[in-house]
């Protein structure tokens, strides 16, 4: 193999210009591959991370995944029940303190309680609609990231404040309110109780800063009129990989539906797969461009050296050799094209992981997000050398299909 | 037809029998045709003939570079009609060698290189040796000088004679050579001449010439004539 890999080499080097720029094409194709996967991947994981931050990594909901199975339907096969709905529907999670307890045995990661409810807040003459959440503010820190969008106060005032408020500065800045300024929340039931702001925060999520208030747990059940009823409980686990698995052991533990975050984010995931299939489809094309580059060599090259493979088979040279030869060919440039492009691709992304931006919508971001992976590499890589590999195959394929009586009658 | 020679051993190292090569067209031309013959070892033999009468095709069948239509090549004692494109390929590496007429030698690699390539492909002696034994071969033949120069910067006679050279790298039985001399002054037409003469007196290796030169042909210890593809006469001189 090394006979025939010098062969190949000096083969390429004679031709040094149609190798450059071949081995160009691939480094182009490399290079800019790798760059594009690094910013897909970056922010693909920016955005995961702001995603997982700010939700729970389980939510357990007080519902159920499917309506429980009636009596009569157990015993009757004919028996269907739709839209059946008991008498007095009093949702949320019962016996919450035993719930949590029974969690906390096993689940690896913190646990919040949450009580949330629609309700209107008014200052000053004006109203705005919002969603409450009633926290354990300690409990609410470990599993959120709310306390680093604090903007004026502290959120664990809401602790020593029982009838503390923490709302969004777009919601404070609608109503005209302030830090200490006391507003009045009236929930749907038309119960209404006075709350002091102790503290305003920005998520940079305009639905969120102007539309969600946290009060105190204990607070929120009288105000809804559900004393010692929670509606969720969020976890934040350890290990965020379990989520699948502690979400379905818990909704198999308590009965009621338990959501992980790639289940509530299942559109996004399947979003973020097909944007890989473009990019990873896009990066394929580049390269099979450049495969046609290596082909268009190559095939000179057989050409050219019509009369060598027919020395190299008078020699002994059998057929697989002659192919081995020519694909070799083809692998060097890819090989090469490989190095070249890596180093591209690392220098492409290294410059924009640079790249500063200064955004002044919600959504901050002040640079683009790279992520350096091997595995972008290695990809980049093997496509390339495939794409070199079968760019080599075909005029090698002929070549070793050459007849040297053929080709040696027409020399002499 | 004349009658064919006795081989010297008891398995002639070459035998020919019922050769024939047809070209399929539409009219199909019949390129040799029903040659038979054998060669037994040490022996230096010219194939003479008219343009067209079949020598180059002849010696391709020999040298199984090319399939024959009817008929049959043993070399050794063994048929070859039935081993396949790689088999044919090893044999060829290992007990056949050749020189065209044009020295066919790859452009890209030295005089050293080229005689090396062949033993490398068949791998048997040490990379120590292979040089060695490169070098001694390039040397015999006066090239000792010549050895790290490509085929271009070497003169025509020089070129044959690294052809001749790595025809022997693999220490072949049989050297099949195809006008060796066809393109070279008479100088240098000598010195080849010399070189496979040498060759088949002092290494013992059979040595089958094409040669349209009667006159060198003449100094061969034996000469097969063909006439339209068929054995004209076979005589010793």
């Amino acid at each position: 193999m090394i006979l025939l890999l010098r062969i190949a080499a000096t083969h390429v080097r004679n031709r040094l210009r149609q190798t450059v720029v071949s081995t160009l094409g691939v480094a182009l194709g490399v290079g800019f591959s790798v760059a594009m996967a690094s910013l897909m991947e970056g922010s693909q994981r920016d955005f995961m991370a702001t995603l997982i931050e700010a939700i729970p990594h389980v939510e357990i909901l007080d519902e159920q995944r499917a309506p429980r199975d009636q009596p009569a339907s157990l015993k009757y096969d004919a028996v269907v029940f739709h839209g059946l709905r008991p008498k007095e529907d009093l949702r949320g999670i019962r016996n919450p303190t035993e719930a949590l307890a029974s969690l906390r045995d096993w689940v690896g990661g913190m646990l919040a309680p949450r009580l949330s409810g629609q309700a209107v807040l008014r200052y000053s003459g004006q109203d705005i609609g919002l969603t409450l959440i009633g926290v354990v503010p300690r409990r609410e820190l470990a599993v959120s990231k709310i306390g680093e969008d604090m903007r004026l106060g502290s959120f664990n005032d809401l602790d020593t404040t029982s009838n503390g408020l923490v709302i969004g500065d777009k919601a404070a800045s609608r109503l005209g309110a302030d830090l200490g300024d006391t507003v009045t929340l009236t929930s749907a039931n038309g119960v209404a109780k006075r709350f002091k702001i102790v503290g305003l925060f920005h998520t940079g999520i305009t639905t969120s800063d102007e539309g969600l208030a946290y009060a105190p747990l204990k607070a929120v059940q009288i105000l809804l009129e559900k004393p010692d009823i929670i509606n969720s409980i969020s976890i934040h686990l350890n290990r965020i990989k379990d989520a699948n698995e502690v979400a379905a052991r818990a909704e198999r533990q308590l009965g009621y539906k338990a959501v992980s975050w790639e289940e509530a984010n299942e559109g996004l995931m399947e979003a973020f797969f097909v944007r890989n299939v473009i990019m990873y489809t896009v990066v394929g094309a580049i390269l099979v461009v450049a495969g046609f580059g290596i082909y268009n060599i190559v095939s000179t090259i057989v050409h050219e050296k019509a009369k060598d493979i027919a020395i190299l088979k008078s020699l002994g040279f059998p057929e697989g050799d002659i192919q081995r030869i020519f694909v070799l060919e083809g692998l060097v440039i890819g090989v090469l094209g490989a190095i070249a492009g890596s180093c591209l691709g690392f220098a492409l992304s290294s410059y924009l992981a640079t790249v500063k931006f200064e955004l002044t919508t919600d959504v901050e971001m002040t640079r683009l997000p790279i992520h350096f992976s091997v595995y972008h590499y290695v990809i980049a890589c093997l496509l390339a050398l495939f794409s070199s590999a079968i760019a080599g195959l075909l005029p090698a394929r002929k070549a070793a299909r050459l007849n040297p009586v053929d080709i040696i009658r027409g020399a002499t | 037809m004349s009658a064919a020679p006795q081989p010297k051993a008891d398995t002639p190292l070459l035998e020919v029998s019922g050769l024939t090569r047809i070209l399929p067209a539409v009219v199909p031309v019949t390129l040799v045709k029903d040659v038979t013959f054998t060669v037994g070892e040490s022996e230096f033999v010219a194939i003479t003939g008219p343009s067209g009468s079949g020598k180059s095709s002849l010696l391709y069948l020999l040298g199984l570079l090319d399939r024959p239509t009817k008929g049959e090549v043993r070399i050794g004692g063994s048929p070859t009609h039935d081993l396949s494109s790689a088999e044919m390929a090893h044999l060829r590496l290992e007990k056949l060698g050749f020189v065209f007429q044009f020295h066919f030698l790859l452009p890209e690699f030295t005089a050293l290189d080229n005689v090396l390539i062949p033993m490398q492909r068949l791998g048997k002696l040490s990379r120590k040796a292979q040089e060695e034994h490169a070098r001694g071969l390039l040397a015999d033949l006066g090239l000792e000088a010549f050895l790290h120069r490509r085929p271009e910067q070497l003169s025509g006679g020089q070129r044959q004679r690294v052809a001749v050279a790595r025809a022997l790298a693999n220490s072949p039985d049989l050297i099949l050579a195809d006008e060796p001399t066809g393109s070279l002054d008479s100088a240098a037409t000598e010195q080849v001449f010399e070189s496979l003469q040498k060759i088949v007196e002092r290494q013992g290796t059979t040595v089958i010439a094409v040669t349209h030169d009667l006159e060198l042909a003449a100094r061969m210890a034996r000469r097969i004539h063909l006439v339209d593809g068929m054995v004209d006469f076979d005589r010793r001189s």
